[in-house]
């Protein structure tokens, strides 16, 4: 028993990732922990994302269930589950059991290398963003085989255009992806890295973002991954795969129920994972802003306060909203469960007042709201943008993006041998 | 920490592999081999990491079972499935059949029993950390000349596909 | 354009076209359920990969033999039917209707009738663009325009309500003029939404007009020359993009369309994107028309004299009218009873719809979409 306490006691002095320093205790604690913030996270997107939208749309969205509709996401999950699994009667029945999974597996796995902070990650790979690229490219294959094996028109040209639309923009998305490893390299020995973690501590070493990097060159790259992993992640305005107006529903129109629902949460954690590479590479991942700038104890306090103080602007709004509900002895319920909701968020943020929590929590923080940022994008593009024809999709991803790609490569490594060049003599 | 490359993972890798491999040749849907020989190819990307050659793997994920599979298989789903499973699997060419396997066979027994003049007795001390840089310096570095000459096929193979889809427009 | 006029085209819709190489053609089956098709329609679409060879349209999921009721009602009772033919755009039906039973009988309806009769349909010709514009961005892929474009036909359909107690198929007009006298505020409240109105359109373009996506989907697709217009049948809109300036509002003008002062407006390739344009301009050319009805709306009756029960002459009478979709025109014939012997509707989206082959052939998938949404079909209408 001493032993067992031991070994998980060994972890906590060291400074390193659990799955780096090789203690299955906590690597099992941090994937139940990545694992359960990812799910609470796709639940909030979804609530999210009607809520949004439909403000965009001069409408209210799920009002019903719950204060604001907040419980409508699990109503929705609950309905998913108890609804009837079909299968069609001519369709490749193992292909077809298997794809979801495979979808779900490629979406999940890749959050074993995201670094929410320099030590709270599953683990650091050496071949970090290499893992999540080749990861993430596995999805289309669940999405190949879901398309092929509902033995159905729609489904399969759902799949072809998502394989083909996948496959091209993966290779402006690596394009872009090799600049900023390449900036890693800018340092005395001259080596790179394409651990996620090496990545952002490189950034700090360097003192700023890689969006801003060789200015305007960082920006492009950045701007060249943030229009692929859009089509990576199959959404508007590249929702071709899945174009309701054209394919009913694309790759998963002959799903129904959980298998369904399995496709959902791999679309919403795919989003995820694609965002926080973009802001591991480009925006400096779990880095507070100004970590040299404005780098003394006055600022330390100020930004570790951040979290406590978004957590309670939730809390107020909570209260507000409560205060506003109609006072109607029909709404007591929504409007004491709205304050309860508030409550607790509150309490969240006093708890993150605390400076042992806040100096542990502050790296997640900052990358989750850095995410959100994507995620508030991802919304965005979808209330706005009409949908992209597949012709000019492909024309978008080969003729544009890699060019562009190719060229600011180009460009990055020749302004990358020169600061070299000048720091050696 | 303990190593993970131990024989157990090798046998299991190894296993999946061969299943993998015979599923393929066998199956008589052809997006059924496709997807079998994905299988195969990802315990091959675990084969890699144990050997300690990360950036491999992670190249074998990406380029063969992200990428070319991925091109594989679209090409297989749009081929009639009723024809193809009315074809004949093999062409029963066993005689020349025999000769090869036998022929491979024993150069892997060869080297396998001879080999160890050939190969270093140990694993080369490869750190697992700057694997990448490793292979980036013997690529760019010792055989340059080979890789141009690999980009150089692979542009004319690109020029070609071009010229062919060309003639339709 | 008179050369476009008279030849003829030289469409040939016979001739299958084939996939490349020996590849499997695709057979699709667009419809009846599908989300994007307005309705019931069935497109059987022949493709090679994503490129469209041909299509077949199938028709009748919504037939609902208006036409034979007609038969079997008097004058009277048929009219609130018409109004259930293009829904969207009822109140067009209804005049065209009236105005042919008028026509039969050779009564005229009152001035005051007509101009009220005006400024209805053309609040009705700005919902059912609204509708169009919503329904054929959504089909694009903008989801947003859908929910601006309801928001604002809201109001128009409260004027409806306000005035004669429904809002969708209203039987807004009579034989002989209008059943009921406007109600009081009428004029402010139409003034009022010209007003809440203008500022609208251009927040419908701001989102769309300039937008690269919407001019890359819509420019280029789906062009039907004005030869292959005329050859068709095509009206409406659809012709006006082509470039042929025919309205009938101009051409023959019925009701008192020739009082107001107006503009055609049209395009010239023919394309979605022109007949987009086409559709936002008729909209402020609208607001302009019923500017000038609410302006100078005159008093007196609005009812002319028609008997109780209605027997008009034996003979026949083609009456058209420019409805939103197009020419819309009703062919009675009268055997001199209470009820018609023939009603034959001459509907704009049902002839509309013959142009979809053409305008998809060569083009992809995603385009056959666009087209169905631009060609702005009711399915209501095609089946009957």
């Amino acid at each position: 028993m001493g032993q067992i306490l031991d070994y998980i006691k060994s972890y906590l002095s060291s400074s390193q990732t659990p799955g780096a320093a090789g203690n299955m205790f906590w690597v099992l604690v941090y994937i139940l922990l990545v694992f359960a913030g990812l799910s609470v996270a796709v639940i909030a997107m979804n609530w999210l994302e009607r809520k949004i939208l439909a403000h965009m749309q001069v409408r209210l969205g799920p009002m019903r269930v719950g204060p604001h509709g907040l419980m409508q996401p699990i109503a929705d999950a609950i309905k998913l589950l108890l609804k009837e699994d079909i299968m069609p009667a001519e369709a490749d029945g193992l292909i077809f059991w298997v794809a979801p999974f495979v979808v779900v597996l490629a979406a999940f796995t890749t959050f074993v290398v995201v670094p929410f902070g320099p030590t709270h990650a599953i683990t650091d790979m050496n071949i970090g963003i290499l893992f999540m690229l080749g990861v993430s490219s596995l999805s289309v294959l669940g999405i190949v085989m879901a398309g092929w094996a509902s033995n159905s028109h729609y489904p399969l040209i759902g799949a072809l255009r998502s394989s083909a639309q996948m496959v091209s923009y993966e290779v402006a998305m690596g394009l872009a992806v090799v600049s900023a490893i390449l900036m890693t390299s800018l340092n005395a020995e001259g080596t790179g890295t394409l651990s996620m973690i090496g990545i952002v501590q490189a950034q700090l070493a360097q003192g700023e973002w890689f969006i801003f990097k060789f200015f305007p060159l960082g920006l492009i790259a950045f701007f060249i991954f943030a229009v692929a992993m859009v089509a990576e992640t199959n959404r508007a305005p590249f929702d071709l795969a899945e174009a309701e107006s054209e394919l009913t529903a694309g790759f998963h129109t002959e799903y129904s129920g959980f298998r369904w629902s399995l496709f959902f949460l791999a679309e919403y954690s795919a989003m995820i994972a694609v965002s926080s590479i973009a802001v591991t590479l480009w925006l400096g991942g779990w880095l507070r802003p100004f970590p040299n700038f404005l780098n003394n104890s006055t600022w330390d306090l100020v930004f570790s306060l951040f979290p406590g103080v978004t957590f309670l602007l939730f809390a107020a709004m909570c209260f507000y909203n409560a205060l506003r509900m109609p006072k109607h002895p029909l709404f007591r319920v929504q409007t004491i469960g709205l304050a309860g909701f508030g409550v607790v968020l509150g309490l969240i943020g006093l708890v993150l007042f605390i400076p042992a929590v806040s100096v542990r929590i502050q790296d997640i923080f900052w990358f989750s709201a850095k995410v959100a940022g994507f995620m508030y994008l991802y919304i965005w593009y979808r209330g706005t943008f009409p949908r992209y024809r597949f012709d000019q999709l492909m024309r978008m991803g080969w003729k544009v993006l890699l060019p562009m790609g190719l060229g600011v490569l180009i460009l990055t490594a020749s302004v990358a041998l020169l600061q070299q060049k000048l720091w050696h003599q | 920490m303990a190593p993970v490359a131990t024989p157990f993972f090798f046998y299991l890798l190894s296993g999946i592999m061969l299943i993998g491999g015979i599923l393929v040749i066998t199956r008589k849907n052809p997006v059924h081999s496709a997807l079998a020989l994905i299988v195969t190819l990802l315990a091959q990307a675990s084969i890699y990491l144990m050997l300690y050659a990360p950036f491999v793997a992670g190249v074998q994920i990406i380029l063969y079972a992200g990428g070319i599979m991925v091109l594989f298989l679209f090409v297989i789903m749009l081929v009639s499935i009723d024809r193809s499973m009315r074809e004949r699997q093999f062409n029963s060419q066993w005689i020349p059949g025999i000769i090869a396997a036998t022929a491979l066979g024993g150069l892997f027994m060869a080297v396998f029993t001879k080999g160890n003049d050939i190969f270093p007795e140990h694993a080369l001390p490869m750190v697992e950390n700057d694997n990448t840089q490793q292979i980036a310096m013997k690529l760019y570095g010792q055989y340059m000349f080979a890789f141009e000459i690999a980009s150089l096929l692979l542009l004319v193979a690109i020029i070609g596909a071009v010229v062919m889809a060309k003639k339709r427009i | 354009m008179t050369d476009q006029h008279s030849s003829l085209s030289n469409l040939d819709l016979e001739t299958p076209e084939k996939p490349f190489l020996d590849a499997n053609e695709l057979v699709i089956n667009m419809g009846p359920q599908h989300p994007a098709t307005h309705g019931v329609l069935r497109v059987i679409l022949r493709l090679d990969g994503e490129k469209v060879l041909g299509l077949e349209c199938v028709i009748g999921y919504l037939h609902r033999g208006v036409e034979k009721i007609g038969e079997h009602r008097t004058y009277t009772m048929f009219n609130p039917y018409v109004d259930r033919m293009d829904y969207v755009a009822a109140v067009s039906n209804g005049l065209g209707y009236c105005e042919t039973v008028e026509k039969l009988l050779n009564v005229e309806a009152p001035p005051r009738a007509q101009h009220v009769r005006v400024i209805l349909t053309e609040l009705n010709r700005i919902a059912s663009h609204q509708l169009w514009l919503g329904t054929h961005a959504l089909d694009i892929g903008a989801i947003t325009p859908l929910f601006y474009t309801f928001r604002d036909r809201e109001e128009i359909l409260k004027i409806y309500e306000k005035y004669c107690g429904a809002r969708l198929t209203t039987h807004a007009f009579r034989i002989g003029g209008l059943q009921y006298e406007t109600y009081t505020g009428f004029e402010k409240e139409v003034k009022n939404f010209l007003d809440f109105f203008r500022p609208k359109i251009d927040e419908y373009e701001e989102l769309l007009t300039t937008n690269r996506i919407w001019v890359e989907r819509t420019k280029n697709v789906g062009t039907i020359s004005a030869q292959d217009c005329i050859a068709l049948g095509v009206t409406g809109p659809v012709l006006r993009a082509s470039g042929v300036k025919w309205d009938l509002r101009k051409a023959q003008p019925y009701a008192n369309y020739k009082n107001f002062d107006f503009e055609i407006p049209i395009g010239q390739n023919g394309d979605t994107y022109d007949r987009y344009l086409v559709r936002m301009a008729e909209m402020r050319q609208s607001v302009r028309i019923i500017e000038q009805a609410v302006g100078a709306l005159p008093e007196g009756p609005i009812m002319a004299k028609v008997p109780k029960v209605m027997k008009p002459a034996a003979g026949e009478v083609y009456h058209s009218i420019e409805a939103p979709k197009g020419e819309l025109g009703y062919f009675i014939v009268s055997d001199g009873s209470t009820q018609p012997y023939r009603v034959r509707v001459r509907p704009p989206s049902f002839v509309n719809l013959q142009a979809l082959d053409v305008m998809c052939r060569g083009q992809l998938v995603a385009d056959v979409i666009a087209v169905i949404g631009t060609l702005d079909i009711v399915l209501g209408e095609v089946d009957r």
